[in-house]
């Protein structure tokens, strides 16, 4: 990723792949699987701005009537609308178009935690945020909230997925359940107009930011896919490994899931408003499944990341797919809702916690092995 | 503007790339240079380049401390938020503050930007005080603004004014007539929100460092960093090196100072405490109190994130984090121009103070097995040193003189731009080159900045190279 190459180097680099690149991965076909990649990404993007699309309108339509009917199903889309983003967190972590350091969307569009109290009012601030401020902030638009995020990307980030959450779904007081934000919110309570106006606004931002990441993986355009597959395939194939090697450990692992299970703070969970966390895990665990086997929305067929390494160490490839299956199994077996299982006094033995921990266990197991098979294939990848 | 600053820079790189493959092509039988010591953090140290080349755990730790480190880089990275909120670990921000997170202004554990308040970049402070001292706190703080400007406020509550920062390029000619130019900044403080600061305020800048390796300089022997001093110059050279006494709020006494610009901390422990107090707005038991001072009435009846906001545990966590980050390993070691580089690097008498090599102490000190008996090349004494009137500060703090500077470590200087885009050197930033910095190094650094002043290119390059190796 450093464009800081000097002559020196690059002749080393010319000299080293000179002199062993006959033996070097070379049964692999590490551009055909490059190249699935890519339609993967692509097709994951479009299917998560399609269901994303979905949310938007079913947001519409309750802002338009608002309705305990009407909210039930914008919160329905909203959980549907996440199962197709989940996956994509596999895109992450090599500065690609979801999180380049300039143009990257990633804080825009999943940031956490959520800072209640600056967009509307939180238990014990009832004229707390954005939303009951109209006289610093007169209109709530998207002018207003790309503003506000465009200083330096270090204001308080409000928007995106949680943001979207908390306004439907409103703080989880409630020691069984997610939150339980009333209708009521929509109509009569203070700043009704300016709370929907909140809410459409910060959807309207996440399709468009969705939309922007499916044109960025567009195939044939001048575009990030397109520089993607001009990249030497190593290269290439380094970043695709890099991202879901860092998802299962440093992401998943360790802050999503570890950071909660020792810290034992009810709330410190990425849904923590709907209670969608153990869907969240679940989805972030599959999209290194997905992305390992080509298993993409929308029919995408082609070399997978899997068979390349299969070309290469036949065991070390059955080794990881076995791994990434137990992963995903042991994410699956976590009881819902997460956030059970972080109260105080809550055993280590509790089954809740156990599942959690194995979690945890199955993710740190299968990362060496990502890491050993990117070696196979003539790779450096460094995962923290 | 800063474009233009970019792409000057560029033009700079690609000469100095240009000459580097002359002497690359040249500089060959090399035998007799002296070998380099690429483990920068002796067993800390992991093979990075890229964006994420500061944010790797040390390769040493056990999984139940990579846990621990999972923690702690958490709540470095993740921003805090205004209290109250259901994330209630995490929340308390502000009410008036310099960021949002650490890894805000150390963004992937890396370096801060200079930058004026309405330009966004984080990772630059200005320290204020008026003068007198304060043996807590090394200083005597503004009675309303305290000891740094916060320029960033939660919703209701005012912040305490913007910092505007501007350049003033300043030419120069090295011996063999290349002309250079450094940028002199000045520091303005605009539209106070709590009253005037007044004639007699001093400021200090503050540039964010890289975070690697603290736990490394933190574990020298006191004994092995004191015995480096030489107040009066007993020796001659033209160097001093005097050691910091700082107040550590946990043992509650003054400590040999190891941290921040001026060694003005002893710990990494209150290192991260006061950042999280001064530049978060986050309390700890070890700094209980908002940094609201009592005129400060909208900031006062704000509601916080809990007493403390940041427990015990969690501070511990971050500590270790910051503690066991592993430092990247050089580069091109091995290269003739990097060793020659190396040489010039002792020939010149920069070695004087940015010390190569340093020895941990044994488990029982040090606490952390990574951490224990390792020898390591951070290139500091961590002693301060009078750095002449061009990078003084005027603005005293604890046994610090206003010109004096603690010498910063040098690892992972080479890396900073695959981090943070840019190079920003120096305690406030100003140089925007490793070579600029050298430029600017004064007083008991004359000679050494002579030195390089007076070299020829192909020497200059090799001192780079090695410097950008590290």
């Amino acid at each position: 990723m450093s464009t800081k190459q000097t002559p020196t180097r690059v002749l080393i680099t010319s000299l080293i792949l000179a002199s062993c690149g006959s033996d070097d991965g070379g049964s692999a076909d590490l551009g055909s699987a490059v190249g699935t990649y890519a339609e993967g990404v692509h097709a994951s993007y479009a299917a998560s701005v399609e269901s994303a699309e979905a949310m938007d309108a079913a947001i519409d339509a309750f802002v338009q009537d608002p309705t305990g009917e009407s909210l039930t199903a914008a919160k329905q889309a909203w959980l549907d609308a996440r199962d197709d983003y989940g996956p994509t967190e596999a895109f992450r972590f090599y500065g690609g178009p979801i999180d380049d350091e300039e143009t990257g969307t990633e804080g825009l569009i999943n940031a956490w935690p959520m800072d209640e109290a600056y967009v509307d009012y939180v238990e014990g601030d009832p004229e707390a945020g954005i939303v009951n401020d109209p006289e610093t902030y007169p209109s709530i638009d998207t002018d207003l909230l790309e503003s506000l995020n465009e200083d330096g990307g270090e204001t308080n980030i409000s928007t995106g997925w949680h943001a979207i959450e908390f306004l439907l779904w409103g703080q989880d007081l409630n020691d069984a359940g997610p939150g339980e934000r009333p209708a009521s919110d929509y109509t009569d309570a203070p700043n009704a107009d300016r709370r929907a106006a909140y809410l459409t606004t910060a959807s309207e931002l996440l399709v468009g930011h969705l939309d922007d990441l499916v044109d960025a993986w567009a195939p044939d355009e001048a575009n990030y896919r397109a520089e993607f597959l001009e990249l030497d395939p190593q290269d290439a194939m380094t970043s695709i490994v890099t991202g879901i090697g860092e998802l299962s450990r440093g992401e998943l692992a360790g802050e999503r899931m570890n950071v909660a299970y020792s810290e034992r703070s009810q709330e410190d969970e990425h849904s923590c408003f709907s209670d969608n966390t153990t869907a969240d895990i679940v989805n972030n665990a599959r999209g290194i499944r997905m992305v390992l086997h080509a298993d993409y929305p929308g029919g995408v067929e082609g070399t997978s990341v899997l068979d390349a390494i299969r070309a290469d160490d036949n065991d070390l490839a059955d080794q990881l797919a076995e791994q990434v299956d137990a992963s995903v199994a042991a994410a699956e077996a976590i009881p819902a809702p997460f956030d059970q299982h972080l109260r105080d006094g809550v055993p280590d033995s509790d089954p809740g916690r156990a599942s959690i921990l194995a979690g945890i266990e199955a993710l740190e197991a299968q990362t060496p092995t990502i890491v050993s098979a990117a070696e196979s294939l003539g790779l450096t990848v460094n995962v923290t | 503007m800063t474009r233009r600053v970019v792409r000057r820079t560029g033009l700079l790189r690609g000469t100095i790339a240009a000459a580097l493959l002359i002497v690359a092509a040249t500089a060959c039988g090399g035998d007799d240079l002296p070998a380099v010591d690429a483990q920068l953090g002796g067993d800390t140290t992991r093979e990075v380049t890229g964006r994420n080349s500061f944010g790797f755990p040390a390769p040493t730790l056990s999984n139940e401390e990579r846990r621990v480190f999972e923690i702690g880089d958490s709540f470095f990275t993740q921003n805090w938020v205004t209290a109250p909120a259901s994330t209630d670990a995490r929340d308390g921000l502000g009410p008036m503050m310099n960021a949002q997170a650490c890894s805000s202004c150390h963004l992937l554990d890396g370096r801060g930007t200079p930058a004026s308040t309405e330009d966004g970049d984080l990772g630059l402070l200005v320290r204020l005080s008026v003068p007198g001292s304060n043996g807590v706190s090394g200083v005597e703080p503004h009675p309303v603004y305290g000891d740094q400007l916060q320029d960033r406020s939660i919703l209701g509550v005012d912040a305490e004014g913007e910092l505007v920062i501007t350049y003033d390029e300043q030419p120069g000619t090295l011996a063999d007539g290349t002309e250079y130019s450094l940028r002199a900044p000045t520091y303005t403080i605009e539209n106070p929100a709590y009253g005037p600061l007044g004639d007699d305020l001093l400021i200090s800048p503050r540039l964010a460092p890289q975070v690697i390796g603290v736990g490394l300089l933190e574990a020298i022997p006191e004994t092995d960093v004191v015995a480096a001093e030489d107040p009066e110059d007993a020796d001659g050279d033209g160097i001093s090196g005097r050691a910091n006494r700082a107040w550590n709020p946990r043992t509650e006494r003054l400590e040999l100072g190891r941290f921040g610009w001026k060694a003005n901390v002893p710990t990494v422990e209150s290192q991260v405490a006061a950042a999280f107090s001064g530049d978060i707005g986050i309390t700890s038991e070890l700094l209980p109190d908002a940094s609201c001072t009592p005129t400060q009435t909208a900031c006062a009846d704000t509601p916080n994130g809990g007493e403390p906001e940041l427990d015990e545990s969690r501070l511990g966590s971050i500590t270790f984090y910051s503690r066991t980050l592993a430092v990247p390993a050089m580069r091109d070691s091995d290269s003739d121009e990097v060793r020659a580089g190396a040489e010039l690097f002792t020939e010149y008498g920069c070695a004087s103070c940015h010390t190569p090599t340093q020895q941990t102490g044994t488990l029982d000190d040090v606490g952390v097995e990574a951490l224990a008996d390792q020898t390591f090349s951070p290139y500091t004494d961590l002693l301060l040193h009078d750095m002449g009137d061009g990078l003084a500060d005027g603005r005293p703090d604890f046994e610090a003189s206003g010109t004096e500077w603690r010498t910063p470590p040098l690892w992972g200087l080479g890396l900073i731009p695959d981090v943070n885009g840019e190079r920003f050197l120096l305690h406030d930033g100003r140089a925007r080159t490793i070579e600029e910095a050298i430029l600017w190094h004064g007083g008991e650094a004359d000679a050494a900045a002579e030195a390089f002043r007076s070299a020829d290119l192909s020497d200059r390059t090799a001192l780079l190279d090695f410097l950008d190796a590290l």
